[in-house]
């Protein structure tokens, strides 16, 4: 089959690889119909995230028709011919975190656990394509792919919704919408977003969901504050006003209630000297991440209010503003999406047009188109928000 | 006391801290050049940029970060030379709080973000100087999780797994299953009701064998065992299973114990034991609780030889196997 693999810092290639086949009796094997290119691709992919290796098959968000199933899976769970999305986090449904509806912690997923665990200090879930500290799972930017646990993921859809209204059920949507989830939001609430991408998006839609009276789009690309704008939500330009000010002038100086990070750990603003300064020690690989965004988020928070990280960090963080979380009682909260929680009542909010996921879409391409794909989300050129692939 | 294990040990945290002290000597390295070449950028971010002192500080400062980078980068010594960064990141905290003392507006808020990036380093160097000295003084202490006395080395190792503590001991207490999760065991054949016959390759080299019984035992709780007659490696263990306070699970702890013998395969034994034998035991028993809670070993592409542990790394890519390298199986 053809498959978008990683070969070597920044690059992707779309090369012949074997087919997969069942290799554990709750496999089952999916021809995709549709994948997307997702923001943490982005970290892969400039190699920010390490463990990743020549010839890995990217990509975690992806649907398609079940072609094959493993013994271990009941015919009342999933049959050849069911359309399905996969959630990214591969769950075994069995171990305490998965009991806990905390799927992307799942404790037996990851073959690569003792890795993961000097990493992180615990073990994290495997996800598809996603380096081989979560697994080396072979992704699904290809024709087809192997899904473990087919019996607990992958979501059935049975009514006739496309592709492009269920496919971010894979991630960015039950992402977008975790990172609202977790705010808490009241009524009353006015709630930022750092960072304008599709998952950003889908947290602001998620955040008025939820009821928040005002909420604020931060980011510095116009085509991407102008589609938030459309949706209702209030852009910030950080390229063009002081965020602290301006977040403190749209909220009679209080700052946001709740503040959402959808940026992670490419963030790229901040003065200029702070900037220099994690520049450079990500460059000698004494700290990963570029935090402006989650440091930018505590400081403008009002007091006791709740940040809420869905950005992808990978490793070590400097010059956490610890003084300012603890001293103004703010609650900081985190995590991989556990998408299984949330496809299905996100299905059915799509189902009654609730949230439409396709506003985001501004490309449709082929599979071997990949690595322009990839080029232009990249460096945000012809407006684009979000790429999808069709093999 | 262990003293290969423990030496080994040692000599990784050593690696570590010697690493952080490279980091640190680079990140000096930088911060001095910027501090030389562009003087007045950094005294305007940094919110000192109205004061003649400061331009005579400025340089003076970055001057001593290449001192830095210099000893952190040639010496062996490191930890000294964290110490001497910790003792300039002092001296620049006092002048950072004498201009604080004295400064208002959009400067002192610049110094207060200088100021809490700075303390942030003095955190990191401080840490790198106490492990670096820490580790000078205490390499010889044992590794938490083992330890190697004489001619003989222990290994524990500790899960938690989803079910209940009469399931988890049934499946151990069949000892054939134990090759199902445990990397280096080939095959375990039931000899009696308490005797047993063992095969192992992995990670002794070479394959032995020997025969084994259980000296105790108490349904769902506790199984102890040893080896008999004439081992290679002569070894024993036990496996305690305890409820956990979920009221659910069950907490599983094993002890091994080997006796290191002489010769070729006491040289490979040794050396094993030198290298990462927690890591497997902790391997093993994560396989055991992925056959336990969901029935099988869980493969991946990049992983796909399930108990073959040693094969974590390194990794094949994360692709689909072809026909042959499926057929071919862990050796391919
Ligand atoms: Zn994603
Ligand atoms: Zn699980």
């Amino acid at each position: 089959m053809r498959a978008n693999t990683w070969a070597g810092r920044n690059k992707v290639e779309v090369r012949d690889v074997p087919d997969p086949k069942i290799l554990n009796s709750r496999d089952a094997i999916v021809r995709i119909t549709s994948t997307a290119i997702c923001g943490s691709d982005l970290h892969l992919v400039d190699g920010y995230v390490p463990t990743m290796q020549d010839g890995d098959v990217i990509g975690h968000e992806f649907m398609g028709e079940v072609v094959e199933v493993g013994p271990g899976v009941g015919p009342d769970k999933l049959r050849v011919g069911d359309r399905v999305v996969v959630p990214f986090p591969i769950a075994c449904g069995a171990c305490a975190a998965c009991a806990a509806e905390l799927y992307s912690c799942c404790e037996n997923s990851n073959p690569n656990a003792g890795i993961a665990e000097k990493m992180f200090g615990h073990p994290v879930a495997g996800i598809f394509g996603y380096s081989h500290l979560t697994g080396g799972f072979a992704g699904g930017q290809a024709q087809y792919a192997r899904v473990p646990f087919a019996d607990v993921n992958p979501l059935r859809i049975e009514s006739d919704l496309t592709d492009e209204q269920v496919l971010f059920l894979s991630d960015i949507l039950p992402t977008g919408y975790m990172g609202a989830e977790m705010c808490d939001i009241k009524p009353s609430d006015v709630v930022a977003v750092w960072g304008a991408g599709p998952v950003g998006q889908f947290a602001m839609d998620s955040a008025r969901l939820l009821g928040a009276a005002q909420v604020i789009a931060i980011d510095k690309e116009p085509y991407r504050l102008e589609l938030a704008e459309r949706a209702g939500h209030t852009p910030v330009n950080f390229e063009e006003v002081d965020v602290r000010s301006r977040l403190l002038e749209l909220t009679g100086g209080r700052g946001p209630d709740k503040c959402i990070d959808a940026v992670g750990l490419e963030a790229t603003h901040g003065s200029a000297h702070v900037a220099a300064y994690d520049r450079i020690k990500q460059a000698v690989r004494s700290e990963t991440e570029r935090p402006h965004a989650l440091r930018q988020a505590i400081m403008s928070c009002r007091s006791g209010g709740v940040v809420s990280v869905i950005g992808v960090y990978g490793g070590l963080l400097d010059k956490f503003p610890a003084g300012a979380w603890m001293n103004r009682s703010l609650t900081l909260r985190t995590g991989q999406c556990h998408v299984q929680r949330y496809m299905k009542p996100l299905l059915e909010h799509i189902e009654r047009g609730d949230i439409d996921p396709t506003r985001i879409i501004t490309h449709t391409m082929s599979l071997e188109e990949a690595e322009r794909g990839f080029d232009i989300f990249k460096n945000k050129q012809d407006n684009c928000e979000k790429v999808v692939l069709k093999p | 006391m262990s003293r290969t294990a423990s030496l080994a040990e040692g000599r990784a945290r050593q690696d570590e801290v010697r690493r952080r002290g490279r980091r640190l000597g680079w990140a000096s390295f930088a911060l001095g050049v910027v501090q030389l070449a562009a003087p007045g950028a950094v005294r305007r971010l940094s919110g000192v940029d109205d004061s003649a002192r400061s331009r005579a500080v400025v340089p003076v400062v970055g001057a001593r970060e290449l001192v830095h980078a210099a000893g952190l980068l040639t010496s062996r010594r490191k930890g000294a030379w964290a110490w001497t960064r910790v003792v300039g990141d002092a001296m620049d905290l006092t002048a950072l709080g004498v201009a604080l003392a004295h400064r208002g507006g959009d400067r002192r808020r610049r110094l207060v973000g200088v100021t809490g990036a700075v303390a942030g380093i003095t955190a990191l160097d401080l840490l790198t100087a106490v492990q670096a000295t820490r580790e000078a003084r205490t390499s010889s202490v044992p590794a938490a999780r083992g330890a190697r006395t004489g001619g003989s080395v222990e290994l524990t190792a500790t899960t938690t797994i989803r079910k209940p503590a009469s399931e988890v001991y049934a499946f151990w207490r069949d000892l054939e299953n134990l090759p199902t999760f445990m990397a280096h065991l080939e095959q375990v054949r039931t000899t009696g009701d308490r005797t047993s016959h063992w095969f192992a390759s992995a990670p002794f080299g070479k394959d032995v064998e020997w025969d084994a019984e259980i000296t105790d035992e108490t349904p769902g709780e506790k199984i102890v065992w040893r080896s008999t007659g004439e081992a290679t490696v002569p070894n024993a263990g036990t496996v305690r299973f305890t409820p956990a306070p979920d009221g659910v699970s069950t907490e599983v702890f094993v002890v091994l114990v080997y006796e290191i013998p002489g010769g070729a395969v006491g040289k490979a034994v040794a050396k094993y034991f030198g290298e990462e034998p927690h890591q497997q035991l902790d391997d093993d028993l994560r396989r055991f609780k992925q056959v336990m809670e969901t029935g099988e070993v869980v493969r991946s592409d990049g992983a796909p030889w399930g108990k073959r542990a040693r094969k974590e790394f390194p990794q094949r890519p994360a692709q689909p196997l072809s026909d042959s390298e499926l057929a071919k199986g862990a050796d391919a």
